[in-house]
C-alpha cells in the first residue's frame, strides 16, 4: 500500500539521520540492536509503570508478550528496525511523557494566567502588611520575652493587622481553590478533554499532572513567601535566626503547603463532580467560609446539646463539653492547621489539649524543643495529609469512572 | 479492498442501563478506505467510535484496530488512531502552533520532529498564516482544520472523525472534503467518518454503514445499496403540470402502485413500485394537463437512507411515535 511506502521512507530517513549521528561505524544493524533492546526495556518499563494502576494484570500481559515477540521473532525485529526512530521515542519516556507534557503545560498555564498573578500579588501584599504589623509591635513584645524573636515575625499581630499565620490560615484556601476549581470542568466545556484523552496517555495522567503542577506552584509560592518574610525580617531586626528557629519556620512552611494542597485537591474534586466551573468555585468558597467562620459555632452548638452546661453542671461535664467541642473543631482543616501552626511557632505551647492547673503544678517552665513540638502536631500533619489524599483519591476515582463524551 | 481489515468488531454491544446504544455490531473496515458511519443523532455512532478508541468499555463483544484489542490495549490503539471529536476544542489562550506542539509532546515525539511536522501540517490544512494567533480567535472552520492537523500530529494509520462537517460553510466544507480525500488517497490512511449529513459523505465515502437505533441496518458501497434498492422496485419521479390544481394530485394518487405523493416546492415527488411515466403521460393528456416537468430521480444516498429508516422505523414503530417523527425531521435535514 501507498502508506507503507511513505512510512518506510520517513523511517529510513530518520534512521539514516541517526546513523549519521553515531558515525558510519555504527551502521543500521547496530542501530536495530540498540533500538530492539530499548524497546524491550521500554516494554519492561511499561509493565512496571501500570503496576500501581488498577488494570495492571490486563496491561502487563500484552506488554510481556510484546517483549517476548521482539526478542524472538524475526518479523518483529524487522519492524523494530524499520521504526528505528519510532522505537527510540516510543521508549522509556513514552508512558511518562504524557504526564510530563501535561505537567509542563499546566505549570506554564498557571504561571501565565492573570489569575495566578492576582493571587500572588494578594499573598505578597498580606505578607508585607502582617510583617509590617509584627515589626511595629516587636519592640514591645521583646521587652517582655526576648527569646525566639525570629518566630515572632510570623506570629505577632500588629495593633490592627492580624499575624502572618492567621492571614495564611484564612487566605491559603483561596490560593488552592483558585488553582484548581476549573481544572477538569473547563477542559470538558472547552471540548479539549476528549481530544486530550484520545492521545496515547494513561487517563490518570491528566488528573495527576494537574494536581502535581498545582502542588508545585503552591510549594514554590509558600517557600518564596517564607524566604521573603525571613529576609525582610532579618534586614529589619538585624538579628539572625537560630537553627531551631529556621527549623520551626521550615515545619511551618511544610504545614502551610500541605494545608493549601488540601484545598487544591478539594477544588479539583469539585471540578470533576460539577459540570460548571462556577458551581465548583461556589462550593469551594462555601466550604472555605464554613470552615473558617461557622465550624466553631457548629461545634459549640453540638457540644452544648450533647453535654449541656447549666448551673448544676459538674467539672466532668464541663470538661466533656470542651473536649467534644475540640474534637468536632478538629474535623475542620482550618482549625487543624491553626492549632498545629500555633504549636510549632510558639515553643511555650506544651499541649494541644486541655490542661488543668493541678496537672501543671510542679512543672518547670521552659521551652519545648523542636522535636517535641513536632511530636505534638504529628497527628495534625497526618490528618491534613490524609484529608488531602482522600480528596485527591475522590477526584481520581470520579475522573476515571466518568464517561467522557463531547461537551 | 483486499487483505485483512484494519478495523474489526465482533458483536460489539454497549448498554446504558436498559437502553441499548449499540447492538451486536460486526464491522470490517479495510486499509486505505473512507468509511461513512451514517445515522441520526443518538443512533450510536459516537458510542461506537468511543469504544473503538478504548474510551468507553463495551458491554459485550470486542473490537480490534490493526490487530490491537481496543479495550485491553487502549494506549497502543490510541498511538495509531487519530480522533477528531465532534466540535473539537483547543486551549483558547494558546496559539494554534502551541496547541499542536502540546499534542506532539503528549505523543512523546522528539522536539525537532514536532516542529517539522507542525510546519508541514499547517501548510497542508492551509493554516500557516493563522498559526500564531490564539485559538480563541479562530472561526469554527479554522478550528476544524486545526483539528485535522492535530489529529495528524501522531501520523495515524486510522483517522476517526465525528461529525466533521457540522457547522462549516459550503466553501470550508468543500476544502475539508478535499483534504479528507487526500488523506486517504495520498497518505493511505484509513478514515472513518461518522455523520448525519448525507451529501458530503456521499461524495467521498468508499463504503457506508447505516445506523439506526444502535443497529447497523445496511453496509456497503453506495451504488450497491442503490442497486439493491432498485431490485426491490422503487421508482421516484419528480413531476409538475399546468394547471397546477388539486385535480392533478388526485390524478397522481390514482396511478397504479403509487406509494406516496409529496409536494416539494413547485413540483410533486411520486414514489411507486415501478415506472409510472408512460401511464402518467397518457392520463395527464387525457385529463387536460400539460406536463411541465417529468424527471426520474437518481437513487442517491438520501433515498437509500430514507428507505432503510422507513424499514427500521416500521420495525420499531410499536409504542414509540416520537421516534418516527424524528426520522421525518431528520430526512428533511439531510436534504
Amino acid at each position: 500500500m501507498k502508506s507503507e511506502t511513505v512510512r518506510e521512507q520517513n523511517v529510513s530517513e530518520s534512521s539514516a539521520r541517526q546513523a549519521d549521528d553515531r558515525g558510519p561505524a555504527g551502521g543500521t544493524a547496530a542501530l536495530a540492536d540498540v533500538s530492539a533492546q530499548e524497546v524491550i526495556a521500554a516494554a519492561a518499563a511499561d509493565i512496571a509503570a501500570p503496576a500501581n494502576k488498577a488494570a495492571s494484570a490486563d496491561k502487563a500481559a500484552p506488554a510481556d508478550e510484546a517483549a517476548a515477540d521482539i526478542g524472538t521473532s524475526k518479523h518483529s525485529r524487522e519492524k523494530t528496525e524499520r521504526n528505528g526512530k519510532n522505537g527510540r521515542y516510543a521508549g522509556n519516556n513514552r508512558a511518562h511523557s504524557g504526564l510530563y507534557a501535561l505537567y509542563r503545560k499546566e505549570m506554564a498555564d498557571h504561571l501565565h494566567s492573570g489569575r495566578f498573578l492576582i493571587v500572588l500579588a494578594l499573598i505578597l501584599l498580606t505578607s508585607y502588611a502582617s510583617l509590617y504589623g509584627a515589626v511595629s509591635n516587636l519592640s514591645d513584645a521583646v521587652a517582655s520575652d526576648s527569646d525566639y524573636i525570629f518566630l515572632k515575625l510570623f506570629t505577632l499581630s500588629g495593633s490592627t493587622i492580624p499575624s502572618f499565620t492567621t492571614f495564611i490560615a484564612l487566605l491559603g484556601p483561596f490560593v488552592g481553590l483558585t488553582l484548581g476549581f476549573d481544572a477538569i470542568n473547563s477542559e470538558r466545556s472547552e471540548g479539549t478533554l476528549n481530544r486530550l484523552i484520545s492521545q496515547p496517555i494513561y487517563r490518570d495522567a491528566v488528573i495527576n499532572g494537574k494536581f502535581l503542577a498545582g502542588a508545585t506552584i503552591i510549594l514554590v509560592m509558600v517557600l518564596s513567601m517564607g524566604l521573603f518574610i525571613g529576609a525582610v525580617g532579618i534586614l529589619k531586626t538585624g538579628i539572625p535566626p537560630t537553627a531551631e528557629e529556621v527549623g520551626r519556620a521550615a515545619v511551618f512552611l511544610l504545614f502551610t503547603a500541605v494545608y493549601i494542597c488540601f484545598w487544591l485537591a478539594l477544588s479539583i474534586l469539585f471540578s470533576v463532580l460539577c459540570r460548571h466551573a462556577a458551581t465548583s468555585a461556589m462550593l469551594g468558597i462555601g466550604l472555605w467560609i464554613f470552615f473558617a467562620l461557622f465550624m466553631s459555632l457548629v461545634a459549640s452548638i453540638v457540644a452544648g446539646a450533647l453535654y449541656p452546661i447549666n448551673d448544676t453542671a459538674t467539672v466532668g461535664r464541663v470538661l466533656d463539653n470542651y473536649e467534644c467541642q475540640t474534637m468536632i473543631n478538629r474535623l475542620s482543616p482550618y482549625y487543624l492547621y491553626s492549632e498545629a501552626v500555633s504549636t510549632i511557632m510558639d515553643p511555650t505551647v506544651r499541649t494541644t489539649n486541655l490542661v488543668l492547673p493541678q496537672q501543671l503544678s510542679g512543672a518547670i517552665t521552659g521551652y519545648l524543643s523542636l522535636g517535641q513540638s513536632v511530636l505534638l502536631v504529628w497527628p495534625h500533619l497526618t490528618g491534613l495529609a490524609a484529608l488531602t489524599a482522600v480528596m485527591f483519591a475522590g477526584s481520581y476515582i470520579g475522573f476515571m469512572r466518568r464517561e467522557v463524551r463531547s461537551r | 479492498m483486499d487483505g485483512m481489515p484494519i478495523i474489526h468488531t465482533e458483536g460489539l454491544t454497549k448498554k446504558y442501563g436498559s437502553k441499548v446504544a449499540v447492538s451486536e455490531l460486526n464491522l470490517d473496515i479495510y486499509p486505505g478506505e473512507i468509511f461513512g458511519l451514517l445515522g441520526p443523532n443518538g443512533a450510536g455512532k459516537t458510542t461506537t467510535t468511543l469504544m473503538l478508541l478504548g474510551l468507553s468499555e463495551p458491554t459485550l463483544g470486542k473490537a480490534w484496530i490493526d490487530g490491537k484489542d481496543c479495550t485491553r490495549e487502549p494506549i497502543a490503539v490510541k498511538r495509531i488512531v487519530g480522533y477528531l471529536p465532534d466540535n473539537v476544542g483547543f486551549y483558547s489562550d494558546m496559539t494554534g502552533r502551541e496547541n499542536l506542539r502540546f499534542t506532539g509532546r503528549l505523543n512523546g515525539l522528539p522536539d525537532e520532529l514536532i516542529e517539522k511536522r507542525i510546519d508541514e501540517l499547517l501548510e497542508k490544512v492551509g493554516m500557516t498564516e493563522a498559526a500564531d494567533q490564539k485559538t480563541g480567535t479562530y472561526s469554527r472552520g479554522m478550528r476544524q482544520r486545526l483539528g485535522v492537523a492535530d489529529v495528524l500530529m501522531k501520523d495515524p494509520k486510522v483517522v476517526i472523525m465525528d461529525e466533521p462537517t457540522l457547522g462549516i460553510d459550503p466553501e470550508g466544507m468543500r476544502e475539508l472534503m478535499e483534504l479528507i480525500r487526500r488523506l486517504a488517497a495520498e497518505d493511505g490512511r484509513t478514515i472513518l467518518i461518522s455523520s448525519h449529513q448525507l451529501y458530503q459523505i456521499q461524495q467521498i465515502c468508499d463504503r457506508v454503514g447505516l445506523f439506526v437505533e444502535g443497529n447497523l441496518v445496511a453496509c456497503g458501497k453506495i451504488d450497491e445499496l442503490a442497486r439493491s434498492m432498485q431490485q426491490e422496485g422503487v421508482s421516484i419521479l419528480e413531476t409538475a403540470a399546468f394547471p397546477d390544481d388539486a385535480g392533478f394530485r388526485e390524478l397522481l394518487e390514482s396511478l397504479g402502485n403509487v406509494d406516496s405523493v409529496e409536494r416539494t416546492g413547485d413540483f410533486y415527488v411520486v414514489r411507486s413500485r415501478y415506472d409510472v411515466k408512460r401511464e402518467l403521460l397518457r392520463r395527464s393528456l387525457d385529463a387536460g394537463y400539460t406536463l411541465s416537468l417529468i424527471r426520474q430521480r437518481e437513487n442517491d444516498l438520501d433515498e437509500i437512507y430514507r428507505r432503510y429508516f422507513e424499514e427500521a422505523g416500521e420495525e420499531h414503530e410499536v409504542g414509540d411515535g416520537k421516534r418516527a417523527k424524528r426520522f421525518g425531521i431528520f430526512g428533511k435535514a439531510g436534504r
